[in-house]
């Protein structure tokens, strides 16, 4: 390549550039990425240049370190990515026909949905749960329950993802406990749970325990999983809540990787070896509305974890390198106004999350900002990514955006400015230490609060909601609403099985898991133990809470 | 205590979407108010007991999990009963249309939904706190 010619080349081009700005000025915008980034109108391939770009060092071949362009050698040639849809909703009945709906019309992975009461350790007869029983998601108190959620879907033939973090380890028991009771053989069990706790006390603020503790527990199921469950992924390291809650693309980025690296160190403390859990750490990302951006942050999250994972933990197996990740398209993007402009959000979102190289992705429903997405609503979204699977022609070809001149760039950039977040939290500790200093939480809280100062001057637009804006019809679309009476059906049943079950087996299996949790004992199988013998989620949870205490919410903003 | 506006920007129930709260606090204290956060998790009496013990002029709560039917009457009932008479009450959230009637009825004075911008908040709390002497 001639750079010099490219470089008198470029400077004559930018004077007559000047020229037609001169009649045609740009127009009166910012020009940066939806985190705020400064794009350049053009790149070319000085830009390469001065990133002294590398064809073998910085991108590779797929499938091989660093993994930039995608984590499988043929990518969606050989197999699709997952279309997981997330579900549930009231009753484990309804959620359960829910999941049999999807299933039938081609979607090849469950996702749960849990409500608040579940999510914060409550069983659905807790006064503290009023009012949220079904709400956001399926109430799940004892096996029971989880029982009815996969009642004639077997758990050896699909893979099921659980999105729970404070009490995710019950809940993990619970499955786990099903797929016995099922005959399933421990290597066909397979899913995902999130198990993120740290992001929790960063973002998503559904947490149970102190810090410490509840990354313990954590530790706990990946070294279960490790020995007993080859084929499940026990942690789910997830950047969505963060930027749900108004983290840069960067941010995401950043806290998500210093969140695994925070799991990394205490399985290492704990005296697991690299190789033996990383090839099962699994992460999951927004996908939001910068187009470029978005596909630049996929690339970089695989390459820096890569490099992470080689060169400052020795890790020796190629599958402890892979950063797989699932993604969803972004709840916050969504907009009550002018709800079917969603539509169109959520395709150019799913398509930004297939050329980042997803290995699994969720598409919202347009109605997701109004309440939970009907059935039609739902249908659309997997359509969606049908769609782009079948007619773009885009999962034919890997990377499509490897090499050019712009992306190259801005990946770099993206990867540079993760690294620095993730060296100051190094420099603080490591991400508990930086978690219980409240500074996550407050970079994000910063974020939040300029994008909304942008929104406020038009800087950052939203169409139908600070351009474009239309009188509104009432209500133009179905949505979904959940029975009331459902909080008393759940607190009946839990009622009797409070009665049917053996005191004694139960009260001993309280004990069992005081015992362990107050002598730093492996919790999994005293828990597995418990819900066996019909203790309940929150007696469950208590029992835990008794021993390593609460978290409490210091109210900063 | 200044004559400032005393705002309450109140999570209760166990919704842990606190984007939205800490961006309206923030734009509330930047507007010149006295802003009260109380953090996430709150029940129903704590709610009513800080609204109370901080003499606000104004309850804001901020609620997005669908638990607004169940939640609202209880508080504002119970500010109501221990003596603030007159206090505005404002909510946030994804509230459906056709609930917003239904808590209005309950005493709620107004219902901001996603996509109210900031300085209309600021503007509706401005005028219509109430007061005091």
């Amino acid at each position: 390549m001639d750079s010099d010619k490219i470089r008198s080349a470029y400077s004559e081009w930018e004077k007559r550039l000047k020229d037609t700005e001169k009649k045609f000025p740009s127009r009166p915008v910012k020009f940066t990425t939806w985190s705020d980034m400064d794009v350049p109108l053009l790149s070319t391939p000085l830009d390469l240049e001065t990133e002294n770009f590398d064809y073998m060092k910085d991108l590779g071949f797929p499938g091989e370190f660093p993994y930039t362009r995608g984590v499988q050698r043929s990518m969606y040639r050989g197999k699709l990515w997952t279309m997981r849809q997330f579900a549930g909703f009231g009753s484990a009945e309804e959620t359960n026909k829910r999941f049999k709906l999807l299933l039938s019309h081609g979607q090849t992975g469950l996702s749960t949905a849990f409500d608040m009461p579940t999510l914060m350790g409550y069983d659905a007869d807790s006064p503290k749960g009023r009012g949220e029983v079904g709400k956001c998601g399926v109430s799940v108190s004892s096996i029971e329950d989880m029982e009815t959620l996969f009642s004639g879907i077997s758990l050896g033939d699909v893979t099921t993802s659980m999105t729970i973090n404070g009490p995710a380890i019950v809940i993990l028991a619970m499955y786990f406990a099903v797929a016995e009771r099922q005959g399933v053989p421990k290597e066909k069990v397979r899913g995902t749970l999130q198990n993120d706790i740290l992001k929790e006390y960063i973002a998503q603020k559904e947490w149970l325990f102190p810090v410490q503790p509840a990354v313990e527990l954590v530790v706990d199921t990946i070294e279960h999983g490790m020995k007993h469950y080859p084929n499940w992924n026990t942690v789910s390291i997830s950047g969505y809540h963060i930027r749900e809650a108004g983290a840069t693309a960067v941010q995401e980025l950043a806290f998500t990787l210093a969140d695994g690296l925070g799991y990394v160190d205490a399985c290492l403390k704990r005296g697991m070896k690299i190789d033996d859990f990383a090839p099962r750490l699994s992460f999951f990302f927004d996908v939001h509305n910068d187009f470029f951006e978005e596909i630049a942050k996929f690339r970089a999250a695989r390459r820096i974890w890569a490099k992470l994972m080689r060169d400052r933990y020795g890790a020796k197996d190629p599958k402890s390198w892979m950063l797989r990740t699932h993604a969803q398209t972004a709840g916050v993007s969504l907009t009550a106004q002018q709800p079917y402009n969603n539509i169109v959000r959520v395709a150019i979102q799913a398509l930004a999350a297939i050329m980042g190289g997803t290995n699994s992705l969720h598409t919202n429903s347009m109605d997701e900002t109004l309440a939970l997405p009907t059935d039609e609503s739902v249908m659309i979204a997997l359509r969606t990514q049908q769609i782009i699977a079948e007619e773009t022609g885009v999962p034919n070809v890997i990377d499509p955006f490897g090499g050019s001149y712009f992306m190259e760039t801005l990946t770099n950039r993206v990867e540079r400015e993760a690294i620095d977040y993730i060296r100051r939290i190094d420099e603080m500790g490591g991400m508990v230490a930086a978690v219980e200093r409240g500074f996550p939480q407050a970079e994000i809280a910063n974020s939040a609060y300029h994008f909304q100062k942008q929104l406020e001057i038009k800087e950052k637009v939203m169409v139908g909601v600070n351009k474009f804006q239309v009188e509104e019809p009432k209500r133009t679309i179905d949505t979904l609403y959940i029975d009331r009476s459902l909080e008393a059906r759940q607190t009946q049943k839990l009622a009797a099985l409070r009665k049917k079950r053996s005191p004694q087996a139960f009260e001993e299996s309280i004990r069992n898991i005081k015992y362990a949790a107050e002598s730093g004992k492996n919790l999994m199988e005293p828990i597995i133990a418990a819900v066996n013998a019909y203790a309940t989620l929150q007696e469950v949870c208590d029992a835990l809470r008794d021993v390593l205490g609460i978290y409490r919410d210091t109210g900063s903003f | 205590m200044s004559n400032k506006i005393r705002v309450l920007v109140a999570k209760p129930g166990l919704d842990g979407h606190d984007r939205g709260a800490k961006v309206i606090a923030r734009a509330l204290r930047d507007a010149g108010f006295e802003v009260i956060y109380t953090g996430l998790h709150q029940t129903p009496e704590m709610v009513i007991n800080a609204a109370i013990q901080e003499d606000v002029h104004v309850v804001g709560l901020s609620i997005l999990s669908g638990a607004h039917n169940a939640l609202v009457p209880e508080i504002i009932d119970g500010v109501k009963k221990a003596g603030l008479t007159d206090a505005l009450f404002v909510v946030g959230g994804i509230i459906p249309d056709e609930d917003i009637p239904l808590l209005k009825k309950e005493g709620v004075h107004m219902v901001f939904t996603p996509g109210t911008s900031l300085q209309e908040v600021v503007d509706y709390i401005g005028k219509n706190s109430p007061v005091r002497t």
